[in-house]
């Protein structure tokens, strides 16, 4: 293999400017997490709610709730990012197009997170989904002979315990959500996987950088494994296998 | 706005979209069919009684898994060459990224589909005098393989949405097609939305197919 090793080349200055490899990538490293836990907070709030939709019996609503997790779920990710970023400002009111086009500040990040968001959205909304459907229907009935409304059933019965059985695949997404923010260096936000192909044209010392930014991604993966392992310890319904430990 | 949008553009540029399908789906196919047998072959060694093995193979998964697919997609590129001295195309780096990437994914549900057939299977198997490899080739392997046949295929649709992602290092599938189409009829909108178009379309269809499938092929217990 004829390969010239430069494990030094994260402490030389950028081409055009004083700052070093090093810096770039701390940078990369917070545009990551930064969309990355936008996304996730838009994904958990909209997943919520349209997986709650999704189990009401109403034909209009289970309908939409459907359609919202098709639309996003049949459309590669790369695709949705381009549709947002080229596709969506042309289809707004002319003003409003124009303010997105050319003054909406951090355009690329505000434009990856609402993409990434609702795309895991639509991967939530299934798992809420599946939670509160893995509840008896007992559970339900309980609740309408006791007199509560069909909204009550929802709040005081199934939605506390649905939320608490679904931490597990939770956590699996939001390692999918670190991994898949990476497809935002296509629109052009500066995060790890778009700097680590800046520095690899710049320097040509692709090996180092890439490992540099894999493991950076390893990080991300096992910060927010751990996080979510405190959360499932303090959620955890007694009673269920995967509370007994 | 829609008004704006000249949609004849589509039908010019259809041989050339056409083009870049048929790469897509080229990948697809070549992606899944090495994905799943070194899958297969992944999910016997985790499960193997050899510790090293099982090990090396546990090791691979858990980091193909870990790692974005971009930075596979670009390790491979830039890796590639450097091994085997030869330069190499974006679209045969794509087809080897994606069947090693892959492999990985077939791998664990190839181990749940291995796991969920009743142990008794294989020691009726090993009462009959057969083989490792026979009880696994003829009694393990076959039934793994159709319980988990609707999650293999639903894994392939992911994987015909991943081969989007070729992007990175320019091979020109599906989307890069209508890209450049769009930069050339100066159409690029119109384009993006009939490429999202035929990506719902196929894989919506498709996971109706699946859907179907399962229905019918459940074993009855």
């Amino acid at each position: 293999m004829n390969y010239h090793w430069n494990w030094g080349i994260f402490f030389d200055q950028v081409q055009n400017g004083d700052e070093t490899y090093l810096a770039w990538l701390i940078s990369a490293l917070g545009w990551t997490v930064a969309v990355s836990i936008t996304a996730w907070i838009m994904a958990l709030v909209l997943g919520a709610i349209i997986g709650t939709l999704r189990t009401v019996p109403h034909r209009g609503i289970s309908f939409f709730a459907n359609a919202w997790v098709e639309l996003f779920r049949n459309i590669p990710l790369l695709v949705q990012m381009f549709l947002w970023f080229f596709v969506v400002p042309e289809l707004l009111p002319k003003d409003l197009a124009l303010w997105v086009k050319q003054d909406m500040p951090a355009k690329e990040f505000v434009t990856a997170a609402i993409c990434l968001g609702l795309f895991t959205s639509s991967r939530i909304a299934e798992q809420t989904r599946a939670g509160i459907q893995s509840l008896p229907r007992g559970q339900t009935n309980a609740g309408l002979a006791m007199g509560f409304t069909r909204a009550q059933v929802y709040r005081y019965v199934l939605l506390p315990m649905a939320f608490r059985i679904i931490v597990p695949p939770l956590t699996s997404e939001l390692m999918n959500i670190f991994k898949n923010s990476s497809v935002a260096f296509a629109i052009g936000v500066l995060e790890l996987t778009f700097v680590s192909r800046q520095m690899q044209e710049d320097t040509s010392q692709g090996i180092e950088v890439y490992a540099a930014v894999t493991l950076l991604y390893f990080i991300c993966a096992f910060a927010a494994n751990r996080g979510m392992a405190l959360v499932e310890k303090r959620v955890q319904v007694p009673g269920y296998i995967a509370g007994a430990h | 706005m829609l008004s704006d949008f000249d949609f004849s553009v589509l039908t010019d540029s259809l041989p050339f979209l056409w083009a870049g399908l048929q790469f897509t789906i080229q990948l697809t196919l070549v992606a899944m069919t090495g994905g799943i047998i070194f899958g297969t072959l992944l999910a016997l060694a985790r499960l193997s009684s050899m510790k090293p093995l099982a090990m090396a193979a546990a090791a691979y998964v858990n980091t193909m898994r870990s790692i974005p697919l971009v930075m596979v997609i670009l390790w491979f590129f830039l890796l590639l060459p450097l091994l085997t001295g030869k330069p190499m195309g974006a679209e045969s780096s794509a087809m080897m990224t994606f069947m090693a990437f892959e492999a990985a994914y077939y791998s664990e549900i190839m181990r749940a589909g291995i796991q969920s057939v009743p142990r008794g299977q294989v020691h009726a198997g090993q009462a009959m005098g057969f083989t490792y490899s026979q009880s696994m080739r003829f009694v393990v392997l076959p039934q793994a393989f159709r319980n988990m046949l609707p999650i293999l295929l639903t894994q392939t649709i992911v994987l015909f949405q991943d081969t989007s992602l070729v992007y990175a290092i320019g091979s020109k599938d599906l989307l890069k097609a209508s890209e450049i189409a769009g930069k050339n009829y100066n159409r690029p909108i119109e384009m993006y939305i009939f490429v999202a178009l035929i990506y719902f379309i196929i894989c919506f269809s498709l996971s109706q197919l699946v859907k179907r499938l399962q229905q019918r092929i459940a074993i009855i217990r």
